[in-house]
């Protein structure tokens, strides 16, 4: 399944409940959120799997610093 | 089942608005946990559990030929305790009886076991017996452990039947995820030091010791979401097992939110998907039996089941098994 750098965006966006939409940009570093916790780690590996059927680790989450990041190395798999 | 239940509403170390959303998301509210001082071992909820199993059965003891203790919480570093376990349940010195260092997908790998054991005819009556006391496992000050693991010791009894149907099993194990679910210190790899004992912190606040049990909660997730469906759909593929015709799946009761996941992945009905995690938090092994006895005991008794079962976790391995049961006697849930 292919998505768009834009709409990966959105869709981690949709796992914050309380972060306004507009602090999500490429750039964003997800995990410097307020809002971040483990939790939200979980939310992702998830949503990556039910959307785009790919398995993110967490190294993989460790290792992205930024959504753009992390869209990347999803790319790769 | 240890009578001692721990609540997890009354944990320190978090606000009560994280604890109620980690206990949504896990699904834990209470767990039935021993108190780690030999009192109450894992052999001793294996016991129990075999004991009434063997007498509502009416077996004779002597014909148990074979007994296998599925566990990370052995009574001793040697003997196996399957030894001791075979002398407690006084079976006959013609028995067979073996330990199997294994965690969450225990229960399949020793059904797995003594199934193709019994499957040569030469053994006809088996104890398979599945618990962990890993509660103590986990450090006080890890809110990623401490709330999730409880203690159960559970027994199944098979035997040779040339008119039974047959079990299916698909069983993995990946070594390179084992510093994901490790207890570090204590073994023969790091042995005991005075540095064992000490607290050590980690991110997200947690702090344990190296004779705590590690888990690495996003790779373990990660892993479960991949594990257990490919675990069920190599044996639909193989076996031609299809949903329509399974009548319960016995999901290891990890983490409500990843079952949940499963589950979804899977396209199973909720009412065909028990879950006891509420109540008993993570066991172990010992969470599809224990799923058996506690929430699907009237029908397992009373109707013929087709049941499944994955097991994912330490090691890490999984496996997932089909098998079928008719109308079995199940006795009730006991405590210790």
């Amino acid at each position: 399944m292919i998505m768009t750098l834009e709409e990966f965006v959105i869709k981690i966006a949709g796992e914050f409940d309380e972060t306004p939409i507009e602090e999500f940009t490429p750039d964003t570093e997800f995990k410097a959120l307020d809002e971040w916790s483990s939790l939200s780690g979980l939310s992702i590996i998830s949503m990556v799997d039910e959307e785009l059927d790919k398995q993110v680790t967490g190294a993989d989450l460790r290792s992205a610093v930024t959504i753009g990041d992390l869209y990347d190395l999803i790319q790769q798999k | 089942m240890p009578e001692r239940v721990v609540e997890n509403s009354t944990c320190p170390l978090l606000t009560s608005v994280e604890l109620e959303k980690y206990m949504q998301t896990t699904g834990v509210r209470r767990r039935h946990c021993a108190v780690p001082d030999g009192s109450i071992c894992s052999s001793d909820l294996c016991f129990k559990s075999a004991n009434r199993l063997i007498e509502e059965l009416k077996w004779n003891r002597e014909e148990i030929e074979l007994l296998v203790f599925v566990s990370q919480t052995q009574d001793y570093k040697l003997p196996a305790t399957s030894c001791l376990l075979q002398e407690r349940l006084q079976l006959s010195t013609n028995c067979m009886a073996f330990d199997i260092s294994y965690g969450c997908a225990g229960f399949v790998y020793g059904l797995s076991v003594l199934s193709s054991i019994l499957s040569t005819g030469n053994i006809k009556k088996a104890l398979l017996l599945v618990g962990n006391t890993q509660s103590f496992y986990a450090s006080p000050e890890d809110k990623s452990m401490s709330l999730l693991l409880g203690d159960a010791g559970t027994a199944m009894a098979l035997s040779y039947d040339l008119k039974a149907s047959e079990i299916y099993f698909s069983l993995h194990t990946d070594g390179r995820g084992k510093d994901m679910l490790i207890v570090p210190d204590g073994g023969c790899r790091n042995p005991y030091n005075i540095q064992s004992t000490v607290m050590e912190e980690f991110e997200d606040g947690i702090r344990r010791t190296r004779l705590h049990e590690k888990m690495d909660g996003l790779e373990v997730f990660s892993f479960g979401l991949k594990a257990a469906p490919t675990a069920y759909k190599e044996l639909e593929a193989a076996y031609n097992i299809m949903e329509k015709e399974i009548d319960y799946l016995c999901l290891h009761q990890a983490n409500k939110f990843l079952c949940e996941k499963i589950r979804k992945k899977l396209q199973y009905p909720e009412k065909k998907v028990p879950y006891n995690i509420e109540e008993f938090g993570n066991t172990s092994g010992a969470t599809i039996p224990l799923l058996l006895v506690t929430k699907l005991r009237e029908q397992l008794q009373s109707q013929s089941l087709n049941l499944v079962g994955i097991g994912f976790g330490v090691g890490l391995s999984w496996g997932a098994v089909n098998f079928h049961t008719d109308k079995i006697i199940v006795p009730e849930l006991l405590t210790l």
